[in-house]
């Protein structure tokens, strides 16, 4: 038995310690917004926040993360509100929509940490998230989007 | 956008895996045994149904039935536009509904880049007869001429007391009109817009998207549900001939190891067999698949290797029999020709990769099949889950989610008959999943094609012949073991070639097939785009031309091309050729406009290299010039992309330019990186390690323009990716005087 704290709520979870967060997520605790592309931490579509980290959630052993405060897409914002939220829907981000929860979460997770982000830095931190439908300009223009959302 | 009130129901039927834009259907769904009767029974507000594309209620609701699916193309905000516009429907008050797979929706294969092609002017007369139906309810209301009712964002006014009334409060009359003739609708005058072609309309699912509550197949969930994945055969069409399970079955969370029946050839769209395990949850089905023990009786289709499969390829199109076009006569003007140009072109087999494999959720019960997955084709699916479990089509109802990219897999329903076949077997509601690694090893491939281009010059520089051989397996080749020649794939660029040569002709060669071909975002045209482009641009060099202005010249004067007066049977792509023709005054115009904006020039100041490329398909003309740097170290980096589009008549040109980025970097995924190759039969890619996707520090700025025309509404899904090849491989050209011909460029130790 784990006791997991996913979106500052304590979730108590009966599965094997190798079963990675991403199924826990999804299929136990019914978290549906992460998710799945790859399976080997390749494409960040399962990206979540481990500590504020952004973390591919697909091979990430549950029994690792006792101490850890998980957060998901679900628990980014109250309301779906986040600056980063927030531009990517001014700027009609998402095609299909699939791998935009991990790109939120890395975008989102990137700017808690630099506040105006440059070009080089944005892919740096974006770049182990795939998007298969070819978002990323928008993508870079709605985290340059966020920064100025984020600071009025 | 209406969100729907009840926040409870909502939450409850998200359980369920139903997305809340299914509400209004839901009810009508055989799958509500699920449902608590509260919410099951019948919606007490009364309906105004005009026709399968509106309803709207006496709580002023307009619901807008979406019949295509959505895999990013921005079709469940596009489709609302056109009929919301007709119907004068206020933007507030639409909801929208995702239809289920209905033959009385027409067509809903969404491939071909035909949704807003095929249904524009269906989906206008739908909105506008329902706004006619309104207008003319009111008049009854208030004993006045129907002239002098006007519809207006939701309501509609009587002109001479303004007097208005909702439409809500119209539809028990509206609901006893008869439903005007076709020929009587009145359709808007362009400048009445207020949707069509406006840049302004968000995502109806953005908010969802962005906060993770939106549906995709595999974020279906419904009770008593287990989890599947199957372990397929390595090489089609071979059988299990024994399984070990005893590893499988000690692991948490496995249920059942079930053998599934082999596949028989042709394969269409049939169930691949293998082994299926049965669990709780995702991670314990796919470990619990690891486990398996195995041992498989190969097809002779072991035997297939790329590499040799490749020579057999060039040397097919050295006897390649099949004329597909004859102008003239291309053979002995080549052989009278003062000069001969030939060069060779390769694409290698590629594969789809949505970030959603594919995914679906079936349950047979009481005599009924319901399903939901991401599919492209829901009357595809439905007859194709219909024969697998034994069941007449109507008892098979398809609940499309939204679909985490298609680009052509998702039209091919094989995953959703395996989770029917196995929900039958077990009598439990049941997910199958897809695995990356299920994904690309058990797909149906973009053909591997090699491509032989001649052409002839006279002495004073004028191609005079040209001559297309092309070899490589036909889609047809999975419903027909014995295609080996491509039919309507030579119509995707091959065949339709617009340049004006006295002398042309175009065959094919046989090639065997030994995996699942299908089509994938643009199909043929990517390879024979490939070749045609490049081989222009080689032509422009040995012409010592600029290659814009070579482009200029081989298209020559403004005409429209009726490639059937020689000897071809072209499909244009399922459209009349009066009504899209193929229009040399259009690629010249596209051409000229993506040149003007990128101010293209074969070699800038700086030593960078710009291509260019323009290609009509699925009836729409794009122009693309890519712009590349190389180091001294002799690696090129594309530095930026333009694209121009002509797609006729623009619904909503955000998403047009939204779908040429994209087609952009779908672009550069497959010249740089796209690489399937089989050995013994089995494909060796397993996942993005090793099947690269270009990520965003791989990718330029993008500019798009649209040239904007009354033409009838094109293709866009597609047609943005066939230029992007060429002109990147062209720009290459022009940077470094190497010319690539074969796919992807990663061999070549450039990138």
């Amino acid at each position: 038995m784990f006791t997991l704290n996913i979106n500052s709520k304590p979730h108590e979870v009966d599965e094997d310690g190798d079963m990675p967060l991403l199924w826990v997520l999804r299929d136990i605790l019914k978290y549906t917004g992460t998710k799945y592309g790859c399976g080997k931490g390749l494409c960040g579509a399962c990206t979540v926040h481990i500590d504020g980290i952004a973390t591919p959630s697909c091979v990430l052993p549950i029994s690792v993360l006792a101490e850890s405060k998980i957060t998901t897409i679900e628990g980014l914002s109250g309301n779906g509100n986040h600056p980063v939220q927030q531009a990517w829907q001014a700027l009609n981000v998402p095609q299909c929509g699939y791998c935009q929860p991990g790109q939120i979460m890395s975008a989102a997770a990137l700017l808690a940490e630099n506040s105006s982000p440059n070009d080089e830095q944005i892919e740096r931190a974006m770049s182990g998230n795939i998007c298969r439908c070819g978002t990323y300009p928008r993508i870079k223009q709605a985290i340059y989007l966020a920064t100025e959302i984020k600071g009025s | 956008m209406k969100t729907i009130n009840n926040v409870s129901r909502r939450k409850f039927l998200k359980g369920l895996g139903i997305s809340t834009s299914a509400l209004v259907l839901s009810v009508n769904l055989p799958g509500l045994s699920l449902l608590p009767k509260a919410f099951a029974a019948k919606d007490s507000s009364e309906k105004f149904v005009p026709n399968v594309y509106v309803e709207i209620s006496s709580d002023n609701v307009v619901s807008i039935i979406v019949h295509r699916s959505e895999m990013g193309q921005g079709i469940r905000t596009s489709i609302p536009m056109i009929v919301a516009d007709e119907l004068e429907a206020d933007w507030q008050q639409i909801k929208v509904i995702q239809g289920l797979g209905d033959k009385k929706y027409g067509s809903q294969n969404t491939d071909g880049s035909r949704s807003i092609r095929d249904f524009y002017k269906p989906l206008r007369e739908a909105g506008a007869s329902a706004r006619m139906m309104l207008e003319q309810a009111a008049a009854q209301l208030w004993q006045v001429p129907v002239s002098e009712c006007s519809a207006l964002s939701g309501t509609v006014t009587h002109l001479n007391t303004q007097k208005t009334v909702d439409f809500g409060a119209l539809v028990t009359i509206a609901s006893t009109l008869p439903v005007p003739k076709s020929e009587d609708v009145v359709l808007k005058n362009k400048a009445d817009f207020k949707f069509i072609g406006k840049s302004d309309i968000k995502l109806v699912d953005g908010q969802n998207i962005v906060t993770g509550r939106a549906t995709y197949g595999f974020d279906v969930e419904l009770e008593n549900m287990v989890y599947v994945v199957i372990a397929r055969p390595p090489v089609l069409a071979s059988k299990v001939k024994s399984v070990d399970d005893s590893q499988t079955m000690k692991i948490k969370g496995v249920i059942k190891v079930i053998q599934l029946a082999d596949i028989e050839e042709p394969v269409g769209f049939k169930p691949l067999g293998g082994v299926a395990v049965v669990a709780t949850n995702t991670w314990a089905a796919i470990k619990g698949r690891e486990a398996l023990k195995i041992e498989w009786e190969l097809s002779n289709h072991e035997t297939y290797n790329s590499k040799t499969y490749k020579d057999a390829l060039k040397a097919s199109c050295d006897n390649a029999t099949t004329i597909l076009r004859d102008k003239g006569d291309a053979v002995s003007a080549l052989a009278q020709a003062s000069s001969v140009i030939k060069a060779e072109y390769y694409v290698p087999a590629l594969i789809h990769v949505p970030m959603e494999p594919p995914a679906a959720t079936a349950h047979y019960h009481d005599g009924i099949l319901d399903a939901w997955a991401c599919v492209q084709a829901p009357q595809v699916a439905q007859a194709t889950v219909a024969q697998a479990v034994g069941l007449p089509p109507e008892k098979v109802f398809i609940n499309v989610t939204l679909l985490g990219g298609g680009f052509g897999r998702k039209s091919k329903p094989d995953f959703v008959a395996e989770a029917a076949v196995i929900s039958k077997q077990l009598k439990l509601p049941v997910k199958v999943i897809w695995t990356r690694e299920d994904e690309i090893q058990n797909g149906y491939y973009h053909a591997v094609s090699y491509q032989k281009l001649e052409a002839g010059l006279n002495q004073n520089n004028q191609i005079t012949s040209w001559f297309h051989k092309a070899a490589l397996p036909p889609i047809s080749s999975t419903f027909n073991i014995n295609a080996k020649v491509i039919q309507f794939e030579a119509d995707l660029g091959m065949i339709d070639m617009p340049y004006d040569i006295a002398n042309i002709r175009c065959a094919a060669g046989k090639a065997d097939a030994h995996i699942r071909i299908g089509w994938m975002r643009s199909v043929t045209n990517i390879n024979q785009a490939f070749a045609v482009c490049s081989f222009a641009d080689e032509i422009a060099h040995a012409r010592k031309e600029n290659p814009q202005d070579n482009l200029l010249k081989l298209l020559g004067d403004d005409r429209y091309i009726n490639v059937n007066q020689e000897k071809a049977k072209y499909g244009n792509y399922g459209e009349k050729l009066t009504e899209y023709p193929i229009d040399t005054a259009r690629l010249k115009q596209a051409l000229n406009k993506v040149a003007e904006l990128a101010k293209f020039t074969p070699v800038k100041k700086n030593g960078n290299g710009m291509g260019i490329a323009v290609h009509r398909s699925f009836t729409s003309y794009v122009g693309c010039v890519v712009e590349v740097s190389k180091n001294t170290k002799g690696y090129v980096k594309i530095e930026k992309i333009w694209m121009s589009i002509d797609s006729g008549t623009v619904v909503n040109p955000e998403r047009v330019i939204s779908q040429m980025e994209g087609a952009a970097i779908f672009g550069i995924s497959l010249t740089l990186f796209g690489e399937i190759t089989a050995k013994d039969g089995a494909i060796e890619q397993s996942n993005f390690d090793n099947y690269r996707i270009a990520r965003m520090n791989e990718v330029p700025p993008i500019d798009v323009e649209i040239i904007t025309n009354d033409n009838p509404p094109g293709g866009v899904g597609e047609p943005g990716v066939p230029p992007v090849a060429p002109a990147i491989c062209n720009a290459i050209f022009a940077a470094t005087g190497i010319r690539y011909r074969e796919l992807p460029l990663t061999q070549y130790n450039i990138i």
